[in-house]
């Protein structure tokens, strides 16, 4: 254990946390299913308004999508321009 | 160990080609700052190049087409794309004020369409740098705002402080809607970048031929799209939202 470099630990903590961060996709996976199922409740029982429900489904699950987006870009951040390495 | 880990990764050794990132081409001097000339330039410029053609060659067709007769060919596609663009605009922001915004509205949704199926073309999307969507999402901030003061003249001010109480949640919504709207477009399509990237760089060469292509239809063409309409729709749901409240 004596030969971890201060780099490499921060480097290793940082994809961990890059890991951790990916978490967040959970939350728009769920949000996304259930806007895509409501969807499709809605086009079974009036199929002429499939259009409309269409384009609201979709910009509703884009703006579900925004928090798991966050997480991606703090996972892309941690890993390629790693803020945490100019500290040591 | 550390030979050890070496040796191991020698099999997945082509995971090293993977590279999605900016790289800068060549630097020049801007009162004293270093600014490069990066891949996302280049690759705009050729998409703006692809635009700009495009504008002429529809431009010389529209001159010299003859009124009376139905329209044919290459100017049938323009006419749909117009209409397809008025139609949404109409669809958006009501047929009264759909008009002024329906330029704005076409050229931000053309230019961001190409830009995201611009992997296909081998480039890196110009909208995979938070730059140039950053700079989307202010062009759409100043649209937003400008037609908030002239529907509701200073009554979109006042609007902030409502409530007195809320009006700092008020003022942070305001700020943050062009960095959520930026940041969704710049995610999504660097998602599919650094997709595709690990995809062409973990597979051997042989099948790169077939494969990646499935992948493309789903990342580059289906998401790009829908990011475009997306943006562009909430472009238009902001904007308009400034219309009805100065109607009261």
């Amino acid at each position: 254990m004596g030969n971890i470099t201060d780099n490499g630990l921060v480097l290793a903590a940082s994809a961990i946390g890059a890991g951790l961060a990916m978490i967040a996709g959970i939350g728009p996976g769920v949000g996304q299913g259930y806007a895509a199922g409501q969807g499709a409740a809605a086009v079974g029982r009036n199929p002429g308004a499939k259009g409309n429900i269409m384009s609201t489904m979709l910009l509703g699950q884009a703006v579900a999508e925004t928090t798991g987006l966050y997480g991606f870009a703090v996972a892309i951040i941690l890993l390629y321009a790693n803020p945490l390495i100019k500290k040591i | 160990m550390r030979h050890k880990l070496k040796n191991l990764a020698l099999p997945i050794g082509v995971i090293y080609d993977v590279d999605f990132g900016i790289h800068n081409y060549k630097s020049f001097d801007f009162f004293g700052h270093e600014v490069y000339i990066t891949t996302t330039h280049i690759s705009m410029a050729i998409v703006m190049l692809i635009l700009i053609v495009f504008a002429i060659a529809a431009n010389i067709a529209i001159r010299r087409a003859d009124p009376n007769k139905a329209p044919s060919g290459f100017l049938n596609v323009v006419e749909f794309l117009v209409q397809a663009v008025d139609n949404m605009a109409i669809g958006g922001m009501g047929a009264t004020h759909a008009g002024k915004y329906a330029n704005y509205l076409g050229s931000l949704f053309a230019f961001v369409v190409l830009s995201n199926i611009s992997g296909l073309l081998g480039l890196r999307p110009p909208t995979a740098d938070y730059g140039t969507t950053f700079a989307l999402a202010i062009i759409t901030f100043v649209l937003i705002h400008y037609a908030g003061f002239k529907y509701q003249k200073f009554g979109h001010i006042t609007s902030l402080f409502k409530p007195v109480i809320l009006s700092p949640i008020n003022i942070i919504g305001e700020i943050a809607t062009p960095i959520s709207m930026s940041l969704r477009l710049f995610g999504n399509i660097l998602s599919g970048t650094v997709m595709m990237a690990l995809i062409y760089g973990l597979i051997p060469k042989i099948l790169t031929i077939a494969w990646p292509g499935v992948l493309h239809i789903y990342f580059d063409i289906f998401s790009g799209c829908i990011q475009a309409y997306v943006f562009v729709m909430l472009t238009m749901v902001f904007v308009s939202g400034n219309f009805e409240a100065g109607e009261e």
